[in-house]
């Protein structure tokens, strides 16, 4: 098979997994307890019966959910209307893209920094198996890996603002807002350095075992011995033959997380109360503004699903032996 | 032999430091001669330390093992006493080695041909261009179509990758190839047509090679001479005609007795009673005594010295070892 029909394959089945996703967050979301009128109006408020039927019928709710409620909802999620968040008054649509921005870039800086650190230290140790090295960078990673995310940001947070001096929380000092850029960015950045480090140590233990791993079988592979055979120097070999081979389950691994950056975002945006959208979700979860999760939730799917894809034409690229599978 | 040895292996003898601590003796004074443009086949069991004598020659032993004692001797030059920098230019340029089951040996996420290439580059052999046109001629002198060289080692056959293994080994222009086995994991036609190959370009190139094989009959076939290994011992080592006709140590003798077998499958070694030695528990004196049906007292006590017999032929034998010195 050529790499035309796999990707092909391979966009078709993402395509399969995202019509099932956007049947259950339909589903989901109208068997879930609750009276989206009520909702609206607000509890304690009285309003006759009357008139909310007339909202019911509005909005459509008097009709069978099935099929005309979800043709609807087709319909409008594909114009890129997720409806109107009940507790912000705005549409969904508008509401995640601002706090996407947010979330890309903080989560993006974590990610980038702890592949970069976790890639090379896991290089590093596997290469210098069962040496001091080793030993310090696994127990390291291990700690890392393990460590629950809001206790790690909680201990940063209060060992950083209290001994550097950094902000608690927030992406921009109040008194900045609305400030010329030269004065925004370093104020910006100073803000990230908790949240990003709280990241970067969380993801780093992964990639590091990831990778100590997979080094450690390709340099266990004939063709490594056969490259030192030729002539190489170790150095020689592990570029040119070990470590392109050793990279492959990364690949996968950075696919998977960047799929659950909303998700992972979740603990570290509320620890350092950054205006992101895992901050967003838990707000919505405990206000209970199904419209704004359902958007999210489809928002969160589809980066999964992308990411998967991604990573499956990458695959391609690195491997070509995936063609033929 | 007249010429001067190419390859000169004199008392080598390597160890592994197993992971529970105890140390194997792998190699124990291992000594043979490669002379130019000849074919050495190194045959024993299963464990005998065949693969381990290649690379302790190469210098390319895991971590976990080392070179104790001895000299490989190449060109006169000893190869254990070169800096790791000149040892690197001494591989492949001079020393090539095609391993055993070439299944993995080709790196699967680079082209056949990149990885030939890659081999003249290291050396400085030629610029880019002309290296790629030699990769053709080199993969046309294996018969393998150039069309095939940008392709990738899974697109290939078995046989085929292990033509490619031999095109690679001879990238460089060697004077000496290792095949550890070159025909393992290979069905049988196709282990004729790379026996053949190599016998095809061993004479085309002048190429000295030591072949590694269970197979007596290759042996008889296509070697000048055997060397016999036994438990990280050289048991028997001589030229093919001599050791054939009148093999001394009671181990090849036995190994020959069941040769020509017909009922045996091609591509294995008679099976001979008992087990070989545990290197980490070697027993005293002689390492072939447990399972020697000649042994007698001095052989569970003492270890026989290697005893010259006329020929460039030697064993490692306490009987013999008595025959001579009654002469
Ligand atoms: N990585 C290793 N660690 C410990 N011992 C080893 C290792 N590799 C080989 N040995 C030991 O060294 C001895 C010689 O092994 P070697 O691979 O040289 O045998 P061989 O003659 O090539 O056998 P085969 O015909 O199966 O290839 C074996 O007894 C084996 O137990
Ligand atoms: S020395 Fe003794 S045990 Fe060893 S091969 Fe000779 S006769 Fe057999
Ligand atoms: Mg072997």
């Amino acid at each position: 098979m050529n790499r035309r029909d796999y990707l092909l394959r391979k966009i078709f089945f993402s395509l399969v997994t995202l019509a099932i996703v956007v049947v259950l967050n339909f589903v989901l979301f109208r068997v879930l307890p609750g009276d989206p009128v009520r909702a609206v109006i607000g509890r304690n408020v009285r309003i006759s019966a009357d008139t909310q039927q007339a909202l019911r019928e509005q909005f459509g709710l008097d009709r069978p959910v099935f099929p005309d409620q979800f043709l609807t909802a087709l319909g409008q999620w594909s114009r890129g209307n997720l409806g109107v968040s009940w507790s912000l008054r705005k549409p969904v649509g508008e509401v995640l893209v601002a706090k996407l921005g947010n979330t890309l870039l903080l989560i993006g800086l974590g990610q980038v920094l702890s592949i970069i650190l976790g890639v090379a230290l896991g290089l590093l140790a596997g290469w210098k198996r069962k040496t001091a090295v080793d030993v310090g960078a696994l127990t390291f990673s291990l700690i890392a890996w393990a460590i629950p995310t809001f206790w790690l940001g909680i201990i940063l947070l209060a060992a950083g603002s209290t001994w550097l001096g950094l902000p608690t929380g927030g992406i921009v000092s109040p008194s900045n807002v609305g400030k010329p850029l030269y004065t925004v960015l370093p104020d910006v950045a100073h803000h990230l350095i908790l949240p990003t480090l709280t990241l970067t140590i969380l993801y780093m233990g992964e990639y590091m075992l990831i990778m100590r791993s997979s080094i450690m079988e390709v340099l266990g592979e004939d063709y490594i011995l056969t490259a030192k055979a030729k002539g190489m120097s170790h150095w020689q070999v592990l570029r040119r033959h070990a470590l392109k081979n050793a990279m492959l389950p990364i690949v996968t691994l950075i696919a998977i997380n960047l799929g659950f950056t909303v998700s992972g975002a979740i603990y570290v945006e509320t620890v350092f109360s950054y205006d992101g959208l895992g901050k967003m979700f838990q707000t919505a979860l405990v206000k209970q503004d199904y419209p704004l999760l359902q958007g999210a939730f489809l928002l969160l799917a589809v980066s999964v699903i992308l990411a998967n894809m991604l990573a499956d034409i990458l695959y391609t690229y690195l491997d070509p032996r995936v063609k033929a599978a | 032999m007249t010429s001067l040895p190419l390859l000169r292996v004199r008392n080598l003898s390597s160890e592994f430091v197993t992971t529970d601590g105890t140390v194997a003796r792998a190699l124990d004074d291992v000594s043979f001669d490669v002379h130019p443009g000849q074919t050495v086949g190194l045959v024993g069991e299963s464990g005998c330390g065949k693969t381990t004598t290649l690379l302790s020659i190469m210098r390319l032993l895991p971590v976990s093992a080392r070179i104790t004692s001895g000299q490989v001797l190449f060109n006169g030059t000893d190869l254990l006493g070169l800096s790791e920098a000149d040892m690197r230019r001494c591989r492949w340029k001079e020393l090539a080695i095609v391993f055993q089951g070439a299944m993995n040996a080709l790196n699967p996420v680079m082209t056949v041909g990149e990885q030939i290439r890659e081999a003249i580059l290291l050396h400085d052999l030629m610029d880019s261009s002309h290296a790629t046109r030699r990769v053709d001629e080199l993969l046309d002198m294996v018969g393998i179509a150039a069309s095939r060289r940008d392709q990738y080692p899974h697109q290939y056959s078995g046989g085929m990758r292990q033509r490619a293994m031999i095109a690679m080994a001879l990238a460089c222009q060697p004077s000496l190839l290792f095949a550890d086995e070159p025909t393992t994991a290979l069905d049988v036609m196709v282990q004729a047509q790379i026996l053949e190959l190599l016998q095809k370009i061993q004479k085309l190139l002048g190429l000295a090679v030591v072949l590694v094989t269970h197979d007596l009959g290759v042996v008889a076939e296509v070697c000048d001479a055997v060397v016999v290994m036994y438990g990280g011992k050289v048991a028997e080592n001589g030229p093919v005609d001599e050791v054939y006709n009148h093999p001394r140590h009671p181990y090849t003798q036995r190994l020959l007795e069941a040769f020509p077998d017909l009922n045996r499958p091609a591509g294995s070694l008679a099976t001979i009673p008992g087990t070989p030695p545990r290197l980490n528990a070697l027993p005293p004196g002689c390492r072939f005594a447990p399972r020697c049906h000649k042994a007698f007292d001095r052989c569970h006590i003492e270890a026989p010295v290697e005893t010259g017999l006329g020929r460039g032929h030697t064993a490692a034998c306490h009987l013999l070892e008595k025959t001579e010195a009654a002469k």
